[in-house]
């Protein structure tokens, strides 16, 4: 059975059409792939009912002749995406028993394409944090782990967050793909510390209907795979105008897969030197190096540019992020939903709901955004983040008239272990230093696994692109993929 | 700009959110920690930029102002802690 789990979306579908395998059989395989994974963490809920009534389901359509893009495959979506009468928590204790009545876009949309629903995945509490370490559930365990002769890593090491949870069952082969939100990195900075494919799409292009809000005019829903096309096929499912979302932008979705095979001849990739960070390990440098290499190799042409605001990018977003999260999350206040403490009075209530709902990091959040919005700060913080907001996307814009894509690294570093930077919010922060720009600036980015660190771990490239023109992205993310050639897999010793 | 426990109080009162008087001074600390830090974008020259209110350069759409859903009553009260006769229940606001 455990050989099923190896095929990944595009495998599987070609296995399906074939009629190799049913998806009443693979979806059996990931349900028994997840079971014995139950060290990782990486699953809040697990629907093994719901799972092979939908597959059977879909092996129905299938022998009907009705088949759908992910027709009867099986995937794992954040805990972040209303699903109609399945428990969603957003990882918080205050959303205790939340059953929505509705369904998200977004996985609405890969229902009507066909996937089925394994379950639903583990993630930093309101997708807050870098490391999958803030969940009322507990930390999800990175399937890589370190040889622990140093002593570094004795709880295991974090996925990345706060896409965390999916990101470690896309790794984990718990899942042939898995749903993902980026509002500073989310998405593609857990896909680098996994080794998986992480893809942030342009603001607009997936709706945010359904999905808890966290930052409303950064968040944005994308897929975490195995490979470069399994994201193509996936993000081409998710994407579509939605009148339900007023930001949703009424585009044409275009045929990711097809972009593929472009390739990144005549293509210009910009490399921008304000991504060299002090402290960033050599090695880091060394696989950015390397991309720039296989990218030349290709047929690109690499030029130098300066994205002169970089600095900037990182207290800009921890301004703006929690501003748009204090007003976004106001409304759990154990009226209408979740978990209730009574008070002395309704005041009273309120307080203690949200005393004893939220995290720590949760609340550090909300205080800091009510503090940059109050009386007398809002100038001085707020207003002026939303200008320098418009400084860092005005720089991408005037870079992105001379170049195609621009590479960076994903990440700064490789995994590290469970509880090394809890203490520390602001060490924590810097763990998106890549990713926040192009999310402040609401572009495209992937992160593509290229290599391993000298201690074995999985590290990343990010490449950027122009509002929505993903399909360059996807092109350029593809040559990167098949070039690095990378093939390592995590030892599965949570099975042991 | 720093924050003190009486300020770090007062903002905790204007999000709801009850805090201990052990929780007030690491709160100080964190707060100020992000706040020093953020205090950097101070040093751009903001000078005729225009805030971001967002990123796509689009106009906000219109709709036709016809209702589009309803008879929701039961799915909306259905994750309430407490409802009763079609309402949300809440301590009494009013004597």
């Amino acid at each position: 059975m455990s050989q099923l789990t190896d095929l990944d979306i595009a495998g599987a579908r070609d296995a399906l059409a074939k009629g190799d395998v049913s998806s009443e059989e693979l979806t059996a395989a990931y349900l028994e792939a997840i079971h014995e994974a139950d060290p990782l963490n990486a699953f809040i809920t697990v629907l093994p009912g719901k799972a092979i009534e939908m597959a059977k389901e879909s092996d129905a359509r299938r022998r009907s002749g009705t088949v759908g893009a992910l027709e009867g495959i099986p995937l794992a979506i954040k805990d972040l995406f209303c699903t109609q009468g399945v428990l969603t928590t957003a990882a918080s204790h205050i959303l205790d028993g939340f059953t929505p009545a509705y369904e998200s876009t977004v996985t609405q949309n890969l229902w009507n394409a066909g996937g089925v629903l394994l379950g639903k995945t583990n993630l930093d509490e309101f997708a807050m944090g870098s490391s999958n370490e803030t969940s009322y559930y507990g930390p999800v365990r990175n399937p890589w782990r370190l040889d622990d002769a140093g002593g570094r890593g004795g709880d295991g090491l974090v996925p990345g967050g706060s896409s965390g949870g999916s990101a470690a069952a896309v790794a984990a082969h718990l899942c042939a793909g898995a749903t993902g939100t980026d509002t500073g990195g989310s998405i593609r900075q857990p896909a680098a510390l996994t080794g998986t494919v992480g893809l942030k799409p342009t603001y607009g292009r997936c709706s945010r209907w359904g999905t808890i809000a966290f930052a409303s005019s950064l968040d944005q829903a994308g897929p975490m795979t195995r490979t470069v096309r399994d994201a193509a096929i996936m993000l081409g499912a998710m994407a579509g105008h939605d009148p339900k979302d007023s930001t949703s932008i009424d585009m044409p979705v275009p045929d990711f897969e097809a972009a593929l095979a472009g390739g990144v001849n005549g293509l210009t990739v910009g490399v921008p030197d304000e991504y060299r960070v002090d402290g960033m390990p050599k090695e880091i440098e060394d696989l950015w190096q390397q991309g720039i290499e296989l990218m030349k190799a290709q047929g690109a042409t690499i030029k130098p540019v300066s994205l002169t605001r970089t600095k900037y990018a990182l207290p800009t977003y921890y301004i703006v992020a929690p501003a748009e999260a204090s007003s976004n999350l106001a409304r759990y206040d154990g009226v209408r939903y979740g978990l209730r403490v009574p008070g002395d009075d309704i005041t009273g209530m309120y307080e203690n709901t949200r005393a004893a709902g939220f995290g720590a990091e949760v609340k550090r959040r909300i205080l800091i955004g009510t503090y940059v919005l109050s009386a007398g700060y809002y100038d001085a913080y707020y207003l002026q983040a939303q200008k320098v907001r418009t400084l860092i996307a005005q720089d991408f814009a005037q870079t992105f008239e001379d170049v195609d894509l621009i590479l960076t690294p994903t990440s700064p570093d490789q995994a590290f272990g469970i509880g090394a930077k809890t203490d520390d919010p602001l060490s924590m922060y810097l763990n998106d230093v890549f990713t926040v720009p192009a999310s402040l600036a609401g572009l495209p980015g992937i992160s593509v696994p290229t290599g391993l660190s000298g201690d074995g771990l999985p590290l990343g490239l990010q490449l950027i692109g122009k509002a929505f023109d993903e399909e360059t992205v996807l092109r350029g993310a593809y040559a990167l993929e098949q070039a690095a050639g990378f093939t390592a897999k995590p030892d599965p010793w949570w099975r042991a | 700009m720093s924050v003190d426990a009486a300020t770090v109080r007062r903002i905790a009162m204007l999000a709801r959110i009850a805090i201990k008087d052990d929780e007030v001074p690491p709160l100080v600390g964190e707060l100020n920690q992000i706040l020093d830090w953020v205090e950097q974008l101070g040093e751009v020259d903001t000078t005729g930029v225009e805030p971001m209110t967002s990123v796509a350069n689009v106009s906000a759409p219109l709709r036709a102002d016809d209702v589009t859903d309803g008879g929701k009553g039961d799915d909306i009260l259905a994750n309430a802690p407490d409802a009763r006769e079609g309402h949300f229940t809440v301590p009494r606001v009013v004597e």
